[in-house]
């Protein structure tokens, strides 16, 4: 690496240093709500539109739920982390329902297929949100009551 | 009771407090700055209640928890000299501003009193005198923590003041033949003239190379970016304060930003007029505004210059890479050095020149 006299002298290129970091700092004392930085609590990011987030699982208008428990999700699962224990519905003609519906987040891999699966829109990932820490390996696991309430989520969310 | 002797007291309370007041807002223009400087916001969390002041408590946030720490030694630390270390760098870089004059003389009841705590006819001997004794005290943090990493990084700084040391006291060396006076009052006086009626012939305009020599030191003395070898993280941990913690730490910190300080000062009192306002001399100010309004003004002009300097230190650190300690030693003793000498021997031959043309030698 060869430097011509002006660079050796280091001086020159030092001043044109300072200048780039002296334009930066008056761009962004100027125009501080440019900055990439985004102040997390207060400014959230928005969520995309298909991002993959929490499961759900949709009612019916009476409260009850669209899954008929026909284990596609269950089957499509790649990490096997979906159980489901089926029941008839009333007197026998009303249709099948889940009993239970657990889904193990800590086995959960977030890659969608069992909304690709499910044939009536019973089960979805468009919460939103960062599935929550938790501090016992049971509380991971999400029951019926757990996947049809959630949180409201905070950050906006990207038009469609 | 003698009214030199009230101000006296006055002034050597006030202006070590200020020097340490500015403490604060200088690391608050450290954080800030460089995260502007770095597209990021910095540190603006810290509040009381809705205040936050622009992130300006942090510092405040920071000295509690310093102050509150557990003043914790290592088993192996020298018991004596681990804690006497931090007094040693932050005590002369105090001890430094008592000569800086911060405005004109003035006059009260009848006395004539200078507005720095002492004024000494050989000021500038004192300065450099007492600036040098933290090099000791970063020294002997480095060797009394007991650390291979901390006596490295004290080792390094000793190298290095000393190498520095030699070229700021020459690279001042033509100033002080221009001014012809080691009294800092009488070299910021000296500054209030004009050449051609325009321009203020501060000291950087007759000593440019000069100027960017002692610049040059001051960083390296100051143990600030790009020099700041002895604390090089990326190699020494934390270099010779690697064990240091609580209000022992902030001592380090403390006196890190009291040299910044002292070094603006120094540089503004002997290349850019001290406390001179520009085309405007002491008599001229205090003629229109009277006695009060002038020393205000002088002590603006003053504060303003220094500031503008510890936000040179503050930017170069956050523009420029840090010197290899080959780069260093070889900047300091081949180039520096010499440029520095070479500086003292034309200015001289200059002012001979000039003497000899005015018939005064």
């Amino acid at each position: 690496m060869s430097m011509d006299f002006k660079e050796q002298v280091y001086v020159v290129e030092i001043v044109k240093g300072l200048m780039i970091t002296i334009r930066n700092l008056l761009r962004n004392m100027m125009n501080m709500r440019g900055m990439p930085t985004i102040s997390y609590p207060e400014i959230m990011k928005a969520v995309a539109h298909r991002y993959r987030g929490r499961h759900r699982l949709t009612q019916k208008e009476d409260g009850m739920l669209k899954c008929t428990a026909c284990m596609l999700c269950a089957t499509a699962c790649p990490a096997k982390c979906i159980q489901i224990e089926a029941k008839e519905g009333a007197d026998g003609e009303a249709e099948k329902y889940p009993s239970l519906y657990n889904i193990d987040m800590l086995e959960c891999v977030y890659c969608g297929l069992c909304v690709e699966a499910c044939p009536c829109d019973a089960i979805r990932m468009d919460t939103g949100i960062h599935p929550p820490p938790a501090d016992s390996r049971e509380k991971f696991i999400y029951r019926i009551e757990d996947l049809t309430t959630y949180p409201e989520i905070k950050n906006p969310r990207d038009p469609v | 009771m003698n009214i030199e002797y009230i101000a006296g007291i006055i002034k050597a309370v006030t202006i070590p407090v200020m020097a340490l007041n500015s403490i604060p807002l200088l690391v608050w223009m450290e954080r800030r700055g460089s995260a502007f400087i770095q597209n990021r916001h910095g540190p603006n969390r810290a509040n009381i209640g809705p205040i936050t002041l622009f992130g300006l408590l942090h510092p405040f946030a920071d000295a509690i928890k310093c102050v509150f720490k557990e003043p914790f030694r290592p088993t192996k630390a020298h018991p004596i000299f681990y804690p006497l270390a931090p007094a040693l760098v932050v005590v002369p870089a105090l001890l430094t501003l008592a000569v800086v004059p911060l405005a004109d003389h003035i006059f009260l009841m009848g006395a004539e009193i200078p507005m720095s705590v002492a004024e000494l006819e050989y000021g500038i001997v004192y300065m450099f005198a007492v600036s040098s004794i933290s090099v000791l005290g970063i020294t002997l943090a480095g060797w009394a923590s007991n650390n291979k990493f901390s006596l490295m990084g004290g080792l390094r700084s000793t190298a290095q003041m000393i190498s520095y040391e030699l070229s700021l006291g020459l690279s001042i060396f033509g100033a002080l033949l221009v001014y012809g006076s080691l009294n800092p009052n009488e070299i910021a006086r000296l500054q209030g003239e004009t050449f051609f009626g325009v321009i203020p012939a501060w000291g950087v305009l007759m000593q440019p190379l000069g100027f960017l020599l002692f610049l040059i030191a001051a960083f390296a003395e100051a143990n600030r970016n790009p020099f700041d070898l002895p604390e090089g993280e990326s190699e020494l941990v934390a270099g010779y304060h690697t064990e240091y913690g609580g209000m022992k730490f902030s001592m380090f910190m403390m006196g890190e930003y009291v040299a910044m300080v002292t070094l603006s000062a120094l540089t503004v009192t002997l290349f850019f007029g001290g406390w001179q306002v520009p085309w405007v001399t002491t008599e001229a100010l205090q003629a229109t505004v009277g006695q009060p309004l002038r020393v205000l003004c002088q002590f603006l002009a003053f504060a303003g210059k220094t500031l503008f300097f510890c936000w040179l230190f503050i930017w170069v650190r956050w523009t420029l890479p840090r010197f290899r300690y080959d780069q260093l030693m070889r900047l300091g003793w081949k180039v520096i050095l010499p440029l520095s000498i070479v500086n003292v021997f034309v200015t001289a031959l200059v002012l001979l020149g000039l003497g000899w043309m005015k018939g005064t030698l």
